[in-house]
């Protein structure tokens, strides 16, 4: 063998391990349970290969689907939109602050190190009848009962927010910080106002990280499943929760597999046209 | 919108951030018996009913022992795939980069599902294997994002010195590229033992009946009531965690100013 064909081949030897690990533990899976979706249940175990098609006429018709899936897409709308607004300022004072703005990031970051369900069963201590905020207002006098404001769709909204709001910050900082600010001297210069200059000059150039940090924030909330078990009222169940059930209560796995793969599709669709626009490298930058 | 009112919208938002934290540390430390305000006084019996609480502790060594080898496994994983990405032109480098960035896109839940099938048609059903192959398919995305960042900053004539020199590709590797590097091994380890540990998804999908990882068990121990001991298992759970990050950024600097970069 020649020395080129050596090189050539170096590369793929070092990529061979985590490639065959996705291909294997993720590529295949994905393409074996499209095939499982058209399977028909039987005993659980021994489910009747074919291809059928009444998994995917009851994910696709059957009115109690449909209506998690778009309860879970506005959940995952509104949890991304507030994760915006939250984090866009807080991204701009960090990135444009004069202090340590490492220090600012790292301390942003901390509770997105610490145990997602710790976090996420902590607003029962917070919001619980006989949580902090409860207590709070009796206290003061505002209320003389305490109030039920748990187990509804804003608590859900609001643990996800609070899990995802710094994958937002990381994203939108990555962006801002990249913009020169000479740029806004340069656009007050001319006469723009520091808000003008904001609005034309440095919103449109950091729209790419708000866009990866909105696509995280969105794909992750839209398939979450803890977060409404914890947090969540028994009506509030989100479409991860009617994987679960179908996969491991009911054991009806060819239904599990298309109601999974639907939910793959759904996102599937959002991420092509994020990649059609901004590419996967932007979504990159924000995550290392 | 004026600098000043940035500044106090960003200060409400760390508040929002931490202040759940700070309920889980207070309450940790109350005396009451149920983990609730009023608080009745301060003691530290909860943290004694963990110490004493056998499956806890079981949790917490299946928990660390996944992480350490999830962590290990991801990262020469990573490493080796980030060199062959960022170190030579292959045909199809964007494809490969997103095929193995994937796993972040792909919701938790039909990725568990899809594994899950897949190895039970194959007569794998669960067990701990299963449950690290998912958790090594999770944390691998995050290991490449970061090592590659660190490579790619690493200027590639110091590489081209050691071969020159005589070194092997070998010796290259080990006395030149991976001491430079090692602040990103580091991070990405960290970041895959992170994942790892706190990973419950996946984790309620894969792990055999029996096994309990830290967060599966805080999730069968919510389902009674939310007990005065999940509190102090979220402080402990709290220190390790920003602990742990602290010392490996503190590390990762040391690191980086001795090797020079």
């Amino acid at each position: 063998m020649s020395i080129e064909q050596r090189e050539a081949r170096q590369p793929w030897i070092l990529l061979a391990p985590a490639l065959t690990a996705i291909g294997l533990l993720l590529i295949v899976p994905l393409m074996f349970i499209v095939v499982y979706s058209f399977w028909l249940k039987s005993a659980a175990g021994a489910d009747t290969p074919g291809f059928f098609l009444d998994n995917w006429t009851e994910a696709l018709t059957d009115r109690f689907y449909r209506d998690i899936l778009l309860n879970t897409l506005k959940i995952a709308a509104i949890t991304t939109i507030a994760c915006a607004l939250l984090g866009y300022p807080a991204a701009y004072f960090i990135s444009r602050s004069k202090g340590n703005k490492m220090i600012l990031l790292l301390l942003l970051m901390l509770p997105f190190w610490i145990s997602y369900i710790i976090r996420t069963m902590s607003w029962i201590n917070i919001l619980g009848v006989s949580g902090a905020l409860n207590s709070a207002m009796i206290y003061v006098g505002i209320i003389d009962e305490p109030i039920q404001m748990l187990y509804n769709q804003t608590t859900v909204i609001l643990g996800l927010v609070h899990f995802l709001l710094p994958f937002m910050v990381l994203n939108i900082f990555v962006s801002l910080d990249g913009i020169d600010t000479n740029l806004e001297d340069a656009a007050s210069s001319l006469g723009a106002t520091r808000w003008q200059g904001f609005l034309q000059v440095t919103l449109p150039l950091s729209l790419p990280g708000l866009a990866a940090g909105g696509l995280l924030c969105f794909v992750l909330s839209a398939g979450t499943y803890i977060t409404p078990v914890i947090l969540g009222g028994p009506r509030d169940a989100m479409f991860a929760n009617l994987v679960y059930e179908a996969i491991i209560r009911q054991l009806n796995w060819p239904l599990g597999s298309a109601l999974s793969l639907l939910l793959l599709v759904v996102l599937g669709v959002l991420v092509l046209i994020y990649n059609r626009y901004l590419g996967m490298a932007q979504l990159a930058k924000g995550l290392g | 919108m004026g600098w000043r009112l940035i500044r106090t919208y960003t200060i409400l938002v760390y508040l929002f951030m931490f202040l759940p934290i700070v309920v889980v540390v207070l309450l940790s430390f109350n005396a009451n018996q149920f983990g609730s305000f009023p608080m009745t006084g301060l003691s530290t019996r909860w943290f004694e009913a963990l110490w004493n609480n056998d499956a806890i502790l079981r949790a917490f060594r299946t928990s660390i022992v996944l992480g350490l080898m999830t962590a290990t496994i991801s990262t020469v994983l990573g490493v080796l795939a980030s060199l062959a990405l960022v170190r030579y032109k292959i045909p199809g480098r964007n494809l490969i980069t997103t095929l193995l960035i994937a796993p972040i896109l792909v919701p938790e839940v039909v990725l568990a599902v899809a594994l899950l099938l897949f190895l039970n048609f194959l007569n794998i059903g669960k067990s701990f294997t299963l449950l690290l192959a998912g958790h090594v398919i999770f944390t691998l995305p995050f290991v490449i994002l970061v090592v590659q960042a660190r490579l790619v900053s690493i200027r590639r004539d110091v590489e081209e010195a050691a071969l020159s020199l005589g070194a092997s590709p070998m010796q290259t590797f080990f006395s030149v590229t991976l001491p430079l590097l090692m602040p990103a091994v580091a991070a990405g380890g960290l970041f895959a033992f992170t994942i790892s540990f706190d990973d419950i998804t996946g984790t309620l999908f894969w792990k055999p009946g029996g096994i309990e990882t830290v967060p599966t068990q805080i999730f069968s121990m919510l389902r009674n009531s939310i007990s005065p001991e999940i509190n102090a298992l979220g402080t402990v759970i709290i220190v390790l965690t920003v602990g742990l990050p602290l010392i490996g950024v503190a590390v990762a600097r040391i690191l980086a100013t001795k090797s020079g970069a």
